[in-house]
């Protein structure tokens, strides 16, 4: 859209997505990718893999690649304004409910909620292996890394950042 | 010795300062992931609240919309003192970890034009991919075999992967329905069998 600043646009697009994003941030990859890279123009795949890549790289809560789609789109003050806006909406939900739990912790539709919620989140989470996957993607090296990573995990007790550490240094010889 | 936390209340002693300070170290012991560092923190080193508690607020918070650990901090920090608690229990999660990554990003930047910072990285990014197949293979895994969730797990996929349809739209569409599917279900296992529904 011509004129208008895109961080507002991002702004409110994650107002929404912190209320719809039932399972986490990862979930949220898919519609971010529509968003950030197919729909706006304000980033390259490449980009949004490696700032994906960065977040998963530091330490603390993967919701930072929010936070680093919002520095790309608007500097260190789209950065703050993003992870606010993506926390906000659930931080006041969250607050609400910790008053509430108690209380209907047990009742039948709240399990019937949490049972018909955790499919849609599981098919979210595929949805954004599989978009991330080819996002990443640069030939088969870049499909034989993210297949060897996924079996480590889920194969062995290595450390993820260990993975992450490793392809770093395949990358830097240039294997990758 | 025992477990400290038979009930909430007694996480009430917690003083602001030191919730701030365990969520900080918290989010910032955690990479690609923090639930199981707070959960470690939480039940086993401070024993502020029972492994059974702690599954229990996050079986809450992995409903609820949004990052599961900011619900699962805001949760805990509600139990301890109130809107006071939580708003220290998220700063401690969030502060140090955002000034980082937002140094790293702006640290990237400079270096980014490096052929090596970029081959890094685009190995890296192939990587993170690898970990969250990995995490949605678990996932799978996990349900198991029923048909109901099988279906609709795969109604999202292809709408999201395939037709690229928004999430908002998804979840609105898909989310009412699932959990109607969930409650006749319950229903049916709970006229089959007394005492089934009862979970923790």
């Amino acid at each position: 859209m011509d004129g208008r600043d895109p961080l507002i646009d991002l702004v409110l697009h994650l107002l929404v997505l912190s209320l719809v994003a039932v399972g986490g941030i990862n979930v949220i990859l898919p519609d971010l990718h529509r968003v950030a890279v197919l729909g706006e123009g304000w980033m390259t795949d490449e980009e949004f893999t490696t700032l994906f890549a960065l977040a998963q790289a530091a330490p603390g809560p993967n919701m930072l690649f929010v936070t680093l789609i919002g520095w790309k789109v608007g500097g260190i003050p789209g950065g703050l304004a993003a992870t606010a806006a993506m926390s906000g909406p659930a931080v006041i939900l969250a607050y609400g409910m910790a008053r509430l739990w108690l209380a209907w912790g047990h009742q039948p539709w709240f399990t019937a909620l949490r049972n018909g919620l955790a499919p849609l989140t599981v098919g979210l989470i595929v949805a954004s292996a599989a978009l991330l996957t080819i996002a990443a993607a640069s030939g088969w090296q870049s499909y034989a890394v993210t297949a060897v990573a996924a079996a480590i995990v889920i194969m062995t007790r290595v450390h993820p950042i260990i993975v992450l550490a490793g392809a770093g240094a395949l990358g830097v010889a240039g294997l990758v | 010795m025992s477990v400290r936390s038979e009930n909430w209340s007694r996480s009430r002693d917690i003083r602001l300062s030191s919730l701030f300070l365990t969520f900080a170290f918290i989010g910032l012991s955690g990479f690609g992931g923090v639930l199981p560092f707070a959960r470690h923190e939480l039940v086993e080193r401070k024993r502020w609240v029972s492994a059974a508690e702690f599954t229990d607020i996050l079986s809450i918070c992995q409903f609820l919309p949004g990052p599961n650990v900011v619900n699962l901090t805001v949760t805990f920090g509600v139990r301890v003192d109130g809107i006071r608690g939580a708003v220290a229990a998220f700063l401690g999660l969030m502060v140090m970890p955002v000034a980082i990554v937002l140094a790293l990003a702006v640290l990237y930047a400079e270096f980014s034009e490096v052929p090596q910072v970029r081959d890094a990285f685009r190995a890296i990014a192939a990587a993170a991919a690898g970990l969250l197949v990995a995490m949605a293979f678990k996932m799978v895994t996990a349900m198991g075999m029923a048909l109901r969730p099988l279906v609709l797990m795969a109604a999202v996929i292809v709408a999201i992967v395939m037709l690229r349809l928004p999430l908002f739209a998804v979840v609105a569409v898909l989310g009412p329905i699932s959990i109607a599917l969930a409650w006749w279900d319950n229903r049916a296992k709970a006229d089959g069998e007394r005492d089934t529904d009862g979970r923790p």
